[in-house]
């Protein structure tokens, strides 16, 4: 006998518990009413500091536990809406700010807000000069001079720039998450050697968001409960639940058995499979950051302008998209991201190789040869390898140098590269962000400081240089907008870059969600505006 | 032996053997330590442009270069490191600026428990089959084994894991989903029991919350039944051959011919024999089961070290990377040390 007879008895016991253990009463299908359940990939968050917090996750918390000053409105990201101001002025030589406070708010810990609380904000996000802190800088603010600039009065709050930028570039560096406001004495209670309470903040909430931060953990969630009686209404989730589901086909496969509410990661494949299942819907936006080919003008051959047109007439911008890229990005030919003000959203170039064979001609360049950086990711590899192909049949070589993304910047950084692809996401929601990088380029020489993605290309923007700089003092809105429209017609066709792609976001969610605002190129998600 | 050999105390040379596995003990760690300093040292990855990224500027760079220590001569930051590791200073995360340390600490216990009820599945299936094997060798029951135990070798976990998880899961739903709980078991889990283990079947056990131990049993079930099943194909295949091993001894025969009962030649005779290798089989299982497994814990969103590493190495966090790898290797050396010292218990010639 293979087994002693108590043992097969204790054999078929342990057998039966294990299969009791596992039935279906114990599991719980469907998310609570009140409840948002999310899977996304979270493993970006740095911080839950708002002035030190600058990926997309952690900016996402950041925009539903904090307000600022202005805001945007998350169904139309458009322009700077009221927020904890109830309305602005602007001096007449156009260098001071006065924000009055809506009255009647209060922070989590029930403390009101008070104009002290917005200037300390402001002053602590300058002080502790974290990532996002380059944001305020630009106006002048420094870690010394911060509280001269920015400072308190009954119930306004009066922020002082050293020059007279359009208005509409601060209102709209004031919907970042940098300019937060938090609750100064309850921040202050948790100052660790000066720290002005940011290891504190860094897993905690003092703001006057629609939602609480209870519980982060790194790497698996972090939980959101909703405020009762907050200013804006109460958020009808009551509790915003955020797992870490790295993998995309677990993400679906939580979504098709309703174990969460919304998956944000899903491949272009999966999207696929979902499409036509009755209990789930696709909602698609687009995101901030563009795809770009750029090229080295240390390499003569980029500074021929027919040469650099036959190439943006060889790349097959809606093959790519439909076919390799899947949706997962979308043709977008212009620096600023749509979404953003001033943003071309036409597509000029397609695919035409007969044109690109014709300029190419033209431009009197023979038998070129390219060699392309690319970084080790599928998607731009297939991207590159497209491009190899369609350059290929204009006439054009190229040999793909594919390699580590850390490694191919700092080749980009030093000016080492012939052509790259690369990407680029918006520091904030102004088209300053952009235009001040691929279009503003003061000392190309290889010792000058800039750094800007023009400087790295060795392309000196002439003219566009004087664009960049009027735009971002235009004191009129509609007037703002049309300059950078003009800056990019000029951009696109003169520059060393071309702008081919902005990525989409696919976010997959049970039929019953509705109102789910991921904020598009310049804003983050929202969740108090949720039903289900 | 002579008459003027007295017999020595066995003491002396038992602390002798003790220290000298100490010894062997610091100069593994110190060469593990050696190894993954040197590997984050020739990696073609530029550390500081890693966390820097895009938008610092050459100063910025040059300045965390200093930071970070950097631009000390390499024996130096060598020993640095060494001392830092001795004060359990794994460093700290340069993606979440966490300390290493804290949150091994908060992931390992997710992989030991994942990895602890897979060695006992393991085992509980892995031995008897094998054993069943061994006795019946050339029977149905001997193939059978053999070919569920090459499946178990063959097949990539990563594809194990997505079609369990869509049959088990997906279709039957018999088992809990990815993650270690149901969203608002795992919402009450946070607020409701406090971590002492960090283990999520002991604390709600100690706890006393049967429901929410219920479910989280469904969910580590099926990621345990199916990394146990890997380390069963193992097991199995080792104790077939173990014990056919010791079957075709003299001292089997003898039993028998004294009319044992067989049940108790295979179990308490031939067994006692084969448990000595078959500890070093367990353990090397469970320990490469610790090292976090990779793949599995990504499929079933498994907070553990295998995902922790794997998205530190995304992010070129090194740090982090190494202090999660010297761990592991902790791990491993302490296993090794362990069924060492079992090797000696159950096996009366290593005494």
């Amino acid at each position: 006998m293979f087994l002693s007879p108590i043992l097969r008895h204790a054999g078929v016991a342990a057998t039966a518990a294990l299969m009791l253990g596992t039935a279906p009463g114990v599991l719980l299908a469907e998310t609570p009413p009140d409840t948002l359940v999310i899977a996304d990939a979270i493993d970006d968050i740095v911080s839950l500091d708002p002035h030190e917090a600058y990926e997309f996750s952690g900016l996402d918390v950041v925009n539903n536990v904090y307000d600022g000053l202005v805001e945007l409105d998350p169904s139309q990201p458009t322009g700077p809406q009221p927020g904890l101001a109830e309305s602005w002025s602007v001096s007449e030589d156009g260098m001071t700010f006065t924000f009055k406070m809506k009255p009647g708010i209060t922070f989590s810990s029930g403390n009101p807000v008070t104009a002290a609380d917005a200037a300390y904000s402001l002053q602590r996000a300058v002080k502790i000069n974290k990532s996002p802190a380059f944001i305020l800088n630009q106006f002048g603010w420094t870690a010394e001079n911060v509280d001269q600039m920015v400072t308190a009065d009954g119930d306004t709050v009066v922020l002082k720039t050293d020059k007279a930028y359009a208005p509409t570039f601060l209102y709209n560096c004031l919907t970042a998450g940098v300019a937060s406001i938090v609750d100064m004495k309850t921040v202050m209670e948790h100052d660790a050697n000066g720290d002005m309470g940011n290891e504190w903040l860094k897993t905690n909430s003092a703001g006057t968001g629609a939602y609480v931060l209870k519980s982060y953990k790194p790497n698996e969630g972090y939980i959101l409960e909703a405020r009762a009686g907050h200013w804006r209404g109460d958020a009808a989730m009551k509790a915003v639940f955020m797992r870490h589901v790295p993998e995309a086909a677990t993400q679906r496969l939580l979504l098709e058995k309703g174990d969460i509410d919304i998956a944000r990661e899903l491949t272009p494949v999966d999207i696929e499979g979902i499409t036509g299942n009755a209990d789930l819907k696709i909602q698609k936006d687009v995101g901030g950051q563009i795809f770009y080919l750029s090229f080295n003008q240390k390499n003569e051959l980029y500074k021929n302008q027919k040469f650099l047109e036959a190439m943006r007439y060889a790349i097959d911008y809606q093959g790519l998209a439909e076919t390799v890229l899947k949706g997962s990005m979308v043709p977008h030919q212009a620096f600023l991201p749509n979404g953003y003000l001033g943003a071309l959203e036409d597509t000029p170039f397609s695919l035409d190789v007969e044109k690109a064979k014709a300029l190419l001609a033209e431009s009197g360049v023979t038998a070129p040869k390219i060699v392309m950086d690319v970084r080790n990711a599928t998607d731009r590899m297939e991207m590159a390898q497209s491009i190899q192909n369609t350059f290929g049949q204009a006439g054009i070589t190229v040999e793909l140098n594919i390699g580590e993304g850390a490694e191919q910047l700092k080749r980009y950084r030093a000016r080492q590269h012939d052509a790259t692809l690369q990407s680029w996401g918006p520091d904030y929601p102004d088209p300053q962000t952009n235009a001040g990088s691929f279009a503003w380029n003061d000392n190309n020489a290889d010792d000058a400081s800039t750094g800007t993605l023009a400087w790295r290309n060795s392309y000196d923007p002439g003219p566009l240089n004087d664009m960049t700089a009027a735009a971002v003092m235009e004191r009129d809105g509609d007037k703002r907008a049309a300059m950078y429209r003009d800056l990019q017609e000029q951009h696109r066709t003169t520059s060393p870059f071309i702008v081919m792609f902005q990525i989409g976001y696919n976010s997959a969610m049970r039929g019953n969600v509705n109102n789910f605002f991921t904020g598009g190129a310049i804003d983050s998600a929202a969740y108090w505006l949720v039903t289900k | 032996m002579t008459a003027s050999s007295a017999p020595v105390s066995p003491w002396p040379a038992r602390l002798r053997g003790l220290a000298g596995a100490l010894i062997s003990l610091a100069l593994t760690l110190l060469g593990l330590l050696f190894v993954t300093f040197i590997i984050s040292r020739v990696v073609p990855i530029d550390p500081v442009l890693s966390i820097m990224g895009q938008r610092a500027s050459d100063a910025q760079i040059e300045e965390a270069r200093v930071a970070l220590g950097l631009d000390k001569p390499l024996w130096h930051q060598f020993l640095i490191y060494v001392g830092n590791m001795l004060r359990g200073d794994l460093g700290t995360s340069i993606g979440s600026g966490e300390p290493v340390l804290q949150a091994v600490a908060r992931v390992f216990p997710a992989t030991l428990e994942l990895a602890t009820l897979a060695t006992i599945f393991g085992v509980l299936a892995g031995v008897p089959a094998g054993v069943l094997a061994a006795t019946r060798p050339g029977s149905l029951a001997d193939h059978l084994v053999r070919l569920v135990g090459l499946m178990g070798y063959s097949m990539p976990v990563f594809w194990l894991g997505l079609i369990g998880l869509l049959l088990f899961y997906g279709i039957l739903g018999w088992v809990g989903g990815p993650g270690r709980l149901d969203a608002l078991y795992d919402m009450q889990f946070q607020f409701e029991v406090t971590p002492v283990t960090g283990m999520i079947l002991l604390d709600t056990a100690l706890a006393g919350k049967w429901d929410m131990f219920a479910n989280a049993f469904s969910h580590i079930v099926l990621p345990a039944a199916l990394l146990g099943y890997v380390s069963m194909a193992y097991i199995s295949r080792m104790t077939r051959s173990f014990m056919m091993n010791e079957l075709g001894q003299e001292y089997i025969t003898t039993a028998r011919v004294k009319g044992m009962p067989e049940w108790r030649v295979i179990w308490v005779h031939a067994m006692r024999n084969v448990l000595v290798p078959l500890i070093t089989v367990i353990a090397l299982s469970y320990a490469y089961l610790l090292e976090g497994s990779v793949l599995t814990e990504t499929i079933f969103a498994w907070p553990g070290l295998g995902s922790y590493i794997t998205e530190a190495l995304g992010r070129n966090d090194m740090p982090a990377v190494l202090g999660g790898t010297v761990v592991v290797g902790v791990a491993f050396i302490t296993l090794n040390l362990v069924s060492d010292l079992l090797y000696r218990l159950v096996d009366p010639r290593a005494r």
